[in-house]
């Protein structure tokens, strides 16, 4: 991947960032529900009012604010919560490595079951189980990931009590890691309780995270798979004397990523959005749970950093999926 | 091509749910039991009818004493409602757009699908919830949530099909008779455009469906006790444990009408595209 | 001694009914170069993958049989089938564009065959892969082995899907129209490589195209097909010299000729065409389902 596309991609970047930002602080500042009146003990003068206001510099006009809360921005101030009494960027980055983790294991997840789906299918074709995945893949496909994390509460939380369904990991554990990767830290230490309950805790949260996107990458692989397998260079493999299963797993599959990464690109930062509500609904202490308690406390510098934090994110999110497309294919990168 | 289309099952499937909720949400009155928002805190909690209940509260009733079947009919109205407004109006702003960035492209095109390209870099959850708390609780909100996140969804489908319409020779003879661009897309492009429309829009109706739930479910749609399923859902799971059913009922109304609406979508877009129909 | 590849009375119809190939027999023998000629459609191509045992899917075999090495290979399992394709019976493709597997490199695509069916390490079968890539003339072989596929030439993949091809010595390579993708000169260089190896190794080769031009340079026995069954199997000289089958004559008369440049080219005569077409439809019995 050559230096100068990552540099024009960041670049391109920079605007949508700014426009993100603009639409959000005219937004917030629109609120109905004064943040400020909300913050003081009832019995509050309006002179108390008008003086947290005014430290808040929330009494400026708005361009003021913007340009003032910009410049702090770039210099990496993002302010404080009004609602949690700390900054923003203690907050975000506090909580930001257990989101990251939670990503990443639903998206591994979705991948690896995508795979297996896929070939399955194919391999099956035209029997049962290339049936059951096409059905199954139209219903996890309708139901977003909201409600498939009810469901899984519901199924495997209450009814059958299998996986926990709040919080991180069990607070009773001796675990006390030094940064906000929980995971990786008990992986590297070797502590097998911590990792366990982590693990536990990351069940339910990540499948209704992935299952959508397990749908989504299944229905498009296995499509790809079938139009690899009756390309010439998969003939020429069957001449060579490679079995169906070889020529599967190490051919088609290798061809078939191409177009079903680039068609299904855009399902990846969709999985980031889920986490605002998957967070929410198991309690899960990420910085998808802060965004919904933030929003109804209309908590501004939070709301912001947080959705300037997910813009991020998603940008870097395309960007790891077009790099991914190039890593894939020979063909683009020269 | 009428005839067999309600034969396809999950056309059939799909139509059948859209019924049903019409009949839900239009004769409420008449088919719940119960009012939905009367409060019996003696009778809280009653278990439904497969778990020994009686059946003057078939389904059981709320932590409020409040009778669950009413209020799952009664929340049919707003699903119902938004779905529909919803739909329609996110389908006519983004089928506008792309029809204008597919047919005049050029600058038009660029500018609408940078546009297109910003948008969708924003977390749409996020988006929907700060809108809705920034207009305050109401089915208005909800509705213009939904058009505001999900037109795009209208416009990349609409536009990529515009510019594949607009190759076609149709398109070049109708110009050269000399017809004004509103009328070639009007008498030329939207008829052949149409059907994929109609597929985007009973999926929309879906998706407006869950939005709504999601909305209700973190208290930022309607603001009155007026049952939502949304709203059901999230009073429910405070109290998953010891009755279950609350959370569950809604649950269910909801992946009916989602997959209803979902396998309507699906169904028309394989009998409607002339290419598949076989 | 039977020859090394016998085709006899071989049927192939589609599951419709339809047949494709009618009762086709031919035979190569060890070392030789024997040429099938036809027009698109003939069968040609259907021939070769009823050898090779790929078929389309809705194809099948449904009387004959293909002898190699006098057993019966259609009634092979699969397993022993694997083994024979790419050790002892090789193939070259028409289309080198396609052909090859765009995302790997050229080295693992001419050493995975070495590895497979000759039990080669990773560095016995790089030394061996370059040595191939050397026989066909491709320059500079150490960047062709690290190349993609992209970055080559028509030509050169060509010559990559000869070396592939040849790399196990095989005793029997099936050459599908290997130059008609490419263009004239690089066609006639990659005849006369064809031509070389076949001498150094004594490999058979079955040489499937529709021009004559090209079976003349190369083969020493012709098989003339039409509508899915053979009409003429002659030595070439005798062949060119004396055509036997009225088809024969017309598809010479239809060869343009460099050394007679003022000669007319004749088409098919329609009326031939038509005969053929009947005698086909009499041999299948008035089954309905008898279209060529």
């Amino acid at each position: 991947m050559s230096a100068s596309f990552l540099l024009r991609r960041l670049l391109w970047a920079i605007p949508t960032l700014i426009g993100v930002a603009v639409v959000v602080f005219v937004l917030v500042r629109v609120v109905p529900g004064d943040p400020i009146a909300m913050m003081l003990p009832p019995g509050a003068t309006a002179e108390d009012v008008g003086r947290l206001r005014t430290l808040y510099g929330l009494d400026a006009p708005i361009a003021t604010q913007f340009l003032r809360w910009s410049g702090e921005v770039l210099t990496g101030d993002f302010g404080n919560s009004i609602s949690l009494r700390d900054s923003v960027a203690n907050l975000v980055l506090g909580r930001l490595p257990a989101t990251l983790e939670l990503v990443f294991i639903a998206v591994l997840a979705a991948c690896a079951a995508a795979t297996v789906l896929a070939v399955g299918a194919v391999l099956f074709r035209g029997r049962w189980p290339e049936l059951a995945v096409d059905g199954g893949t139209g219903v996890a496909l309708a139901i977003p990931d909201f409600l498939w994390g009810l469901l899984l509460i519901l199924v495997l939380g209450v009814l059958l009590p299998w996986f926990p369904i709040s919080g991180r990991i069990d607070p009773t554990l001796d675990f006390n890691p030094a940064t906000g990767f929980y995971l990786v830290e008990a992986l590297l230490r070797g502590n097998g309780e911590a990792l366990a309950s982590l693990v536990a805790h990351l069940v339910l949260p990540a499948a209704a995270l992935a299952l959508p996107l397990t749908a989504a990458l299944t229905r498009v692989l296995k499509g790809s798979l079938l139009e690899a397998m009756h390309q010439d260079y998969v003939m020429l493999a069957r001449v060579k004397g490679y079995s169906k299963t070889r020529i599967l797993w190490r051919v088609a599959l290798r061809n078939a990523l191409i177009p079903a990464v680039t068609l299904t690109g855009v399902q990846f930062t969709f999985l980031i959005g889920g986490t605002v509500l998957v967070e929410h609904l198991f309690s899960y202490p990420g910085i998808g749970n802060l965004a919904i308690a933030a929003v109804t406390q209309r908590d501004l510098p939070l709301i912001q950093g947080l959705i300037l934090t997910f813009a991020v994110l998603f940008i870097l999110t395309n960007l790891l999926v077009d790099m991914t497309c190039g890593a894939l294919d020979p063909r683009v990168r020269s | 091509m009428r005839a067999g289309l309600l034969k396809d099952g999950k056309v059939a499937f799909g139509l059948g749910v859209i019924a049903l909720m019409l009949v839900a949400a239009l004769a409420a009155p008449w088919l719940a039991p119960h009012d939905p928002l009367e409060q019996d805190l003696l009778n809280a909690f009653q278990a439904p009818l497969w778990k020994g209940g009686d059946a003057s509260h078939a389904l059981g009733t709320d932590s409020l004493g409040r009778d669950i079947l009413s209020r799952l009919v009664y929340g049919a109205r707003p699903a119902l409602i938004v779905a529909f407004v919803a739909a329609l109006c996110a389908g006519l702003l983004g089928t506008a757009l792309g029809l204008a960035a597919g047919y005049f492209g050029g600058r038009v095109d660029a500018a609408i699908s940078r546009l297109v390209d910003i948008w969708m870099s924003f977390p749409s959850v996020l988006l929907c919830i700060v809108l809705a708390a920034v207009l305050g609780a109401g089915l208005h909100t909800v509705v213009i949530a939904i058009i505001v996140i999900d037109w795009t969804r209208f416009c990349r489908v609409v536009r990529a099909e515009t510019l594949v319409q607009k190759s076609r020779d149709y398109v070049a003879s109708a110009v050269t008779i000399g017809l004004t661009p509103g009328r070639i897309v009007a008498a030329e492009i939207l008829p052949n455009v149409a059907p994929l429309l109609l597929t985007l829009f009973t999926l929309e109706m879906g998706i407006a469906i869950v939005i709504e739930a999601i909305l209700s479910f973190v208290g930022l749609s309607v603001a009155s006790g007026a049952p939502t399923w949304g709203g059901m859902i999230q009073e429910g799971r405070l109290y998953v444990n010891q009755a279950w059913w609350l959370m569950a009922l809604p649950m269910a109304c909801i992946i009916l009408a989602v997959l209803g609406l979902n396998g309507l979508g699906d169904g028309l877009r394989e009998r409607l595209d002339p290419v598949k129909a076989r | 001694m039977s020859a090394l590849l016998e085709i006899d009375g071989l049927e192939v119809r589609l599951d419709g009914g339809a047949r494709l190939l009618r009762g086709v027999s031919l035979a190569v023998e060890a070392g030789r170069v024997v040429g099938l000629v036809g027009e698109s459609g003939a069968g040609k191509t259907m021939v070769s993958r009823a050898v090779l045992g790929i078929l389309p899917g809705n194809a099948h075999i449904t009387g004959g049989a293909i002898r190699f090495d006098g057993r019966d290979i259609t009634r092979l399992p699969e397993v022993g089938r694997r083994h024979l394709l790419g050790r002892e019976i090789a193939f070259i493709p028409q289309n080198p564009m396609t052909a090859l597997n765009p995302v790997a490199r050229i080295g693992p695509q001419v050493t995975d065959v070495l590895r497979l069916h000759l039990g080669m390490d990773r560095t016995a079968a790089n030394v061996r892969a370059l040595q191939l890539l050397r026989d066909v003339h491709l320059r500079d072989p150490e960047r062709v082995l690290r190349a993609f596929p992209h970055e080559l030439s028509g030509g050169q993949r060509q010559r990559v899907l000869i070396a592939i091809a040849f790399a196990c010595r095989p005793r029997l390579v099936i050459a599908d129209e290997p130059t008609t993708a490419l263009d004239v000169t690089v066609q006639k260089q990659i005849l006369r490589l064809i031509r070389e190896l076949q001498a150094g190794s004594g490999t058979a080769i079955l040489f499937i195209t529709h021009d004559l031009g090209v079976v003349a340079k190369l083969c020493e026995h012709v098989v003339v097909m039409h509508g899915g069954r053979v009409l003429e199997s002659a030595p070439a000289a005798a062949l060119f010299g004396r055509p036997a089958h009225e088809y024969t004559r017309a598809l010479l008369a239809a060869t343009p000729r460099f050394d007679r440049p003022g000669d007319l080219l004749r088409p098919v005569p329609a009326d031939l065409a038509a005969r053929l077409e009947a005698e086909v439809r009499r041999l299948d019995g008035d089954s309905p389902d008898a279209v060529a």
